[in-house]
């Protein structure tokens, strides 16, 4: 029962990043920007998030840096995307490239140091309840904010008027410019949130999942995210099923790589990003489903006309 | 204060030419001061990093070496871009055209004479093609986004690479080191002038790439058929083009070019397999693609700036003990500013400060009263 609990505590805590990124990523589609800089953003969190948490002690002012850092690195691709109508796909991969390159320069100095660790929710009673105790009350902070986040964003998207005016941009700028709705305004905000999921994600990273700076160490971890978003076809609570299967299966992998199973450890790593490939394959298969639900002016450059 | 774009009548020759440049000195300013935070004299770490790799003839062969895998792959990824497929994964195709072509002088080292490495080539070039046909079929049967999916494999690639070396393909003398046997003689990609420095025959075939790619695109209907793919993908149906051929047609060129840039590095510059190989070309390359416009002979000037770069990484951290991955840092701003400069070419620029009336209405209310004046 004990190991039963462990791996569901492990599996949370690496599903916990990829939803928040994602989470953070659908908003910045559903307004109609296409952000290919998650990865980029998340290992800036992390770097970011790393750093304040070593210097001055505390891993909750490292999460509140990864936050900012985060933010502020998606200032950058929001400024090129938005003021000046760049192409958003190469845009977003330039943050990204940034992103791996700054993180390693600010990062050399933190290699091999030890971390600050956020400690883990620890109510008494509750969490001594045997089984569910753990599972719900004794989970590391983000795991508990990322939770929330799923829910405020998926009664924002649904349930309030702004959030249905950030999806009708999303759906046709044009009209909801001839509206005039502030479609750049929009934008900018949802850039702006979806780089501080990546950079909370970042932060728990490398102040939760494995409180060390390692260079890369966000992994892939950010095109995941990009993908849960296709995967969950822009819908919030299938975000969260995508990312817990996908901490399953990457947590899965791991165990299979202790068990000594006569498998070479390289294929067993590969499982998550070919799980996203199959995953990607068969959503896509489903035209209509696809078709439905993509915002329509995804990735399109948008430059208001007077 | 904000920003606004004023679209131009028509695309400006002028800031065609002069974007990457203004995007350069742009990066040199940012460079200078992120010098300058670093503690370091930006003047004398910009002698360190740009002029010093490249004073010697020795150095230059070093940055040829550098700039052929990043003009081979970008040259295809030109392609690519130009029909608007985007093909992100290179840096696998690099790896398993590095692998495939590896397969005469790992597995069957007895094997030598003039016909080794013409094959070796060839299959390096299959390798990549054939790496690059998956993303390429997932999108036409299923319409999978290509984006994602030719990244995923990168990490697949680079995995596949360790166990290769690791495992079946490692050299039992090496005393556990992962790597495999060291290519015969004529498994070897010959170098240029042996007597000047060690640039090889990769070189040479990027530069032939880069011609042949602009002649295509330029002068030939396939060319035309891409571009007009890229621009306006309903015209080209109207037109009889293919959608799924272009797809192929993008993904297997460019495949093919990082697998040749992947067994010439392999077999020219380090001579055997390791568990890597590459300091990130592929990616690398998809900055030499933008900063050279897309166009072939503008990535053959954009690769040896980048491969600049990296020699420049390299220098400053022998010399003044900073990170090499300023290297990516300076890769990637360029990029950036690339990019915002692009802008420049189809749009004016407008910096507005916040009045409380727009400049159009300032000039129309100035204009009432002498209007009523003619009057």
């Amino acid at each position: 029962m004990d190991i039963t609990v462990n791996i569901l505590l492990t599996i949370a805590t690496a599903a916990t990043p990829l939803l928040i990124a994602a989470i953070g990523e659908l908003v910045v589609e559903r307004s109609g920007v296409l952000n290919l800089g998650v990865e980029g953003m998340m290992i800036m969190g992390a770097v970011g998030g790393f750093g304040a948490g070593y210097l001055t002690g505390s891993p909750w002012i490292g999460l509140l840096a990864a936050v900012i850092v985060g933010a502020l690195f998606s200032l950058l691709f929001a400024v090129m995307t938005l003021s000046l109508a760049t192409n958003q796909v190469a845009t977003g991969l330039s943050l990204t490239l940034l992103g791996l390159g700054l993180s390693g320069m600010m990062g050399t100095s933190f290699v091999g140091q030890p971390g600050e660790r956020l400690p883990n929710l620890y109510i008494p009673v509750l969490t001594d309840i045997p089984v569910i105790g753990r599972l719900i009350f004794g989970q590391d902070p983000v795991f508990y904010i990322s939770i929330a986040l799923t829910a405020a964003v998926m009664w924002f998207l649904f349930k309030t008027r702004t959030g249905l005016t950030l999806r009708s941009i999303g759906d046709s700028h044009s009209s909801a410019h001839a509206l005039g709705i502030k479609v750049i305004r929009y934008r900018y905000l949802s850039v702006i949130f979806g780089g501080a999921c990546a950079g909370l994600a970042g932060g728990h990273l490398s102040l939760v999942y494995t409180p060390q700076w390692v260079e890369n160490m966000s992994a892939g971890r950010g095109w995941i995210a990009l993908a849960l978003v296709v995967f969950a076809s822009w819908r919030p609570w299938r975000v969260l099923a995508g990312a817990y299967i996908f901490g399953a299966v990457w947590i899965g992998q791991l165990h299979a790589q202790a068990f000594g199973i006569p498998v070479p450890s390289q294929f067993l790593s590969s499982l998550p990003y070919l799980a996203t490939i199959v995953v990607l394959v068969l959503i896509s298969r489903n035209k209509r489903l696809t078709m439905m639900n993509t915002p329509a002016s995804l990735g399109q450059p948008f430059v208001p006309d007077r | 204060m904000r920003i606004e774009l004023v679209k131009r009548p028509q695309r400006s020759a002028l800031f065609s030419v002069l974007s990457p440049f203004i995007a350069f000195a742009l990066t040199i300013i940012a460079g200078a001061i992120m010098f300058a935070l670093l503690g370091v004299n930006p003047l004398n770490a910009f002698e360190i990093y740009f002029v010093e790799p490249i004073s010697q003839v020795w150095q230059l062969h070093e940055l040829a070496i550098k700039a052929a895998p990043l003009i081979l792959i970008a040259v295809g990824l030109s392609v690519c871009y130009r029909a608007n497929i985007w093909n992100i994964g290179a840096e696998g195709q690099f790896i398993f055209g590095a692998i495939f072509g590896s397969i005469i002088p790992v597995l069957f080292p007895g094997f030598e004479g003039p016909l080794v490495l013409p094959l070796m080539l060839l299959f390096g070039m299959v390798g990549g093609a054939l790496y690059a046909s998956i993303p390429a079929l997932l999108k036409t049967r299923f319409g999978t986004n290509e984006i994602l999916t030719s990244l995923m494999l990168v990490y697949v690639a680079q995995l596949f690479l360790d166990w290769t070396v690791r495992g079946p393909w490692r050299d039992p003398q090496s005393h556990g080191f992962p790597q495999t046997i060291q290519f015969g003689d004529s498994a070897v990609l010959p170098e240029l002038m042996p007597d000047a420095g060690r640039a090889n025959w990769g070189f040479v075939f990027a530069l032939v790439a880069a011609v042949l790619a602009w002649l295509m695109m330029g002068r030939m209907l396939k060319g035309f058929e891409v571009r007009v793919m890229g621009s306006s993908p309903r015209a080209g149906r109207f037109a009889g083009f293919g959608f799924n051929r272009m797809v192929f047609f993008a993904f297997l060129l460019s495949g093919a070019l990082a697998g040749l840039a992947g067994i010439s590095e392999v077999s020219g510059a380090i001579g055997q397999l390791q568990p890597v190989i590459s300091p990130g070309y592929g990616f690398t390359a998809i900055i030499v693609a933008f900063l050279g416009r897309l166009n072939p002979l503008g990535i053959v000037a954009a690769g040896l700036v980048l491969a600049l770069t990296y020699l420049g990484g390299e220098a400053v951290q022998s010399a003044l003990g900073i990170s090499d991955k300023v290297a990516r840092v300076f890769q990637g701003m360029l990029l950036f500013f690339v990019l915002g400069c692009d802008t420049l070419i189809h749009y004016r620029i407008r910096l507005i400060g916040m009045a409380l009336t727009k400049p159009n209405d300032a000039a129309k209310l100035e204009a009432a009263p002498k209007l009523e004046e003619a009057r």
